[in-house]
């Protein structure tokens, strides 16, 4: 990889007191340097996906020609687009993984919430040895489960639905254990005063800590939703019923599909990726905030 | 899911690195409010988590185990106990340790580089530049890619002849390589595709990190005159230690849990050149249809990435208490 640019982990932006003498030539330097090393690496970085798009905007004879070229004879065209969108099975994986996704992203947002609301501020017998099992929860292994899950599904007749692919990613104990923290950081005073006032327990959670929670929220509830939408193992385990497939596991069929049309393959990747990419561009800032903070996320 | 046990907000330092997990936080918060409430409410709030948490979590990690002493198949019916022999089988299956090599081989490559090159893009970016948002795309942007258009894009990459791979090797005089079916570049190249797909994850811890170093660190150093080099090693590096340290525990365990892309990429070839653990316990499994050996194989897995947690743990807690 690219070497570490000395000095470019700061600017003298924030001291300006350093020795004046050569600093400013040094610093232009440094800065015009680091600037370039950064935009290398980033196009480094971005090279895939262009070429994934470009390959996709080719006719299919083109995208094996070579020597390769980025702007094809022929011009750009969107036939595999819209060959992709016109043999359907895409747009239908779309909306599975929209429903599978949204519906973890509630569910878990709603019982992680008010289990970690429950470990943080109520009491009850048990409940140290409950939070501990809890806890214990993170050091499993998802891929662990398979086998067992697929059994007890299979032993619950849902293999083949929504719920089989649903229900397991649920149980996300690192989940409780985050948002339990966060609780544990506000402030007890802002519930005394409500419970003095007559609101009880499910009150004081709905109408005061909920609203405060807002942001450790979204940052929970984006992560859920990436890790839903972006789940592979398990939907692909629990679902041989091309219908019910979700984009990852519906990409995975697709190469073997289109075999050497690699125009409407990159076609299905990008389209595949571009709703996780908005995902991302538009919720940017509480992203990097969650992952800052909560260091939450996964591979 | 990986959770870094972060401190409060605004300084995102590691309270203790992750891995064996212990019990709650206390802070004084928790012990004033709520305090008056019935037990019952208490469980009606940790009830719907629970009821899933034990059906889906719990009672498949009990399960398993359970179905490791039995041969059980694919089809459910109940199988007959046969006590250790799935253990004592597993020990003997070169297959099992062939593919808890590459494993381990897939980590020991990968963790490195995902760290190395996860500093590297933060120290570039950790500072006033143009069009922040840009780089922040560039190098995070992958890592909300699903694995499957990660894994398309990079066998297209990789094809040989007329993959941009191959073609740029060309401008340096290289001779196209069997990136995917070459046993000796197959496992290298899942790592560059895992690369791009996952460093954005900790550019951004590492970024983080980097943001809560005080200035006056520097500019103290910069008034004693050392040069840009020595600040880097003597602050920013030292600074780093703890998130560091928390990376690399957190990339270890991500990576060993590896599948995903090595499965659809080259299904654990060229001739199970990179077949990793968690393929081979899908294979006996769902493949070979011996649920019970597929489980003790999970099982014999699961002790050892505890046993790296509770090492890692272990050897966190010495350091801290060297301090």
């Amino acid at each position: 990889m690219t070497t570490l640019t000395p000095g470019a982990a700061r600017t003298t932006a924030g001291y300006p007191d350093a020795p004046t003498s050569r600093r400013p030539v040094g610093e232009r330097v440094w800065n015009i340097v680091g600037l370039l090393v950064t935009a290398f690496v980033a196009f480094l970085w971005l090279l895939p996906l262009l070429w994934a798009a470009d390959t996709s905007l080719k006719s299919e004879g083109e995208t094996t020609q070579l020597p390769l070229r980025w702007i094809p004879e022929s011009g750009f065209t969107l036939d595999a687009y819209r060959a992709i969108i016109e043999q359907g099975d895409l747009l239908r994986w779309f909306a599975n993984s929209t429903v599978i996704a949204v519906a973890v992203t509630v569910l878990t947002l709603a019982i992680v919430a008010l289990a970690a609301y429950g470990f943080s501020r109520t009491d009850f017998r048990g409940k140290g040895l409950v939070y501990a099992i809890v806890i214990a929860g993170l050091m499993v292994p998802p891929q662990v489960l398979i086998v067992p899950l697929f059994q007890e599904m299979t032993a619950f007749g849902l293999l083949d639905t929504y719920w089989a692919v649903i229900l397991p990613q649920l149980a996300a104990p690192s989940m409780v254990y985050i948002l339990k923290r966060f609780f544990d950081s506000i402030p007890p005073e802002l519930e005394e005063a409500a419970r003095m006032d007559g609101a009880g327990p499910l009150t004081i959670f709905l109408r005061i800590v909920l609203p405060l929670s807002r942001s450790v929220l979204v940052a929970v509830g984006i992560f859920t939703f990436i890790g839903a939408w972006n789940n592979f193992l398990w939907p692909f385990i629990a679902t041989t019923n091309p219908d019910l497939m979700t984009i990852p596991v519906g990409l995975a069929n697709v190469s073997s599909g289109y075999g050497l049309m690699y125009a409407r393959i990159m076609a299905s990747a990008v389209l595949g990726g571009l709703p996780l990419l908005i995902l991302f561009v538009i919720f940017q800032r509480q992203i990097v905030r969650g992952v800052a903070h909560t260091g939450l996320g996964g591979t | 899911m990986a959770v870094l046990r972060t401190a409060e907000p605004g300084a995102p330092r590691p309270s203790r690195a992750a891995g064996a997990a212990s019990g709650g936080s206390p802070t004084p918060a928790r012990n004033r409010a709520g305090r008056r409430s019935g037990s019952l409410t208490g469980w009606m709030f940790v009830l719907p988590f629970l009821v899933v948490y034990a059906l889906f979590l719990v009672w498949p990690t009990v399960s398993g185990l359970w179905m490791s002493f039995f041969n059980v198949s694919l089809s459910g019916s109940a199988g007959e106990f046969v006590a250790l022999d799935n253990w004592i089988e597993l020990f003997g299956d070169p297959a099992v340790w062939s593919s808890l090599w590459h494993t381990v081989q897939f980590t020991i490559i990968s963790t490195p580089l995902l760290v190395g090159v996860g500093l590297g893009m933060a120290l570039l970016t950790n500072r006033a530049m143009p069009a922040r948002w840009l780089w922040r795309l560039a190098f995070f942007g992958p890592f909300v890619l699903p694995v499957t258009t990660v894994t398309l894009i990079f066998v297209w990459l990789f094809q040989p002849g007329f993959g941009l791979a191959d073609t740029i090797l060309g401008w340096f005089g290289i001779e196209g390589i069997g990136w995917l079916s070459d046993p000796r570049f197959a496992m290298w190249s899942i790592v560059l595709a895992t690369l791009w797909w996952t460093v954005g994850f900790n550019y951004l811890l590492y970024l983080a990190a980097l943001q809560s170093i005080p200035e006056h660190l520097y500019e103290a150093a910069a008034i004693d005159g050392a040069s840009r080099w020595r600040q880097l090693w003597s602050i920013t590096i030292p600074m780093l230690n703890r998130t560091t340290g928390l990376i690399v525990v957190l990339q270890l365990l991500a990576s060993l849990k590896v599948f995903d892309q090595i499965y659809l990429m080259t299904s654990g070839g060229p001739n199970y050149a990179t077949r990793p653990i968690i393929q081979y316990i899908y294979d006996a499994g769902f493949t070979n249809y011996r649920i019970g050996y597929a489980s003790a194989i999970s099982y014999f897995f699961f002790a050892l990435i505890i046993l790296v947690s509770v090492a890692q743990f272990r050897f966190t807690s010495r350091q801290e208490g060297k301090k």
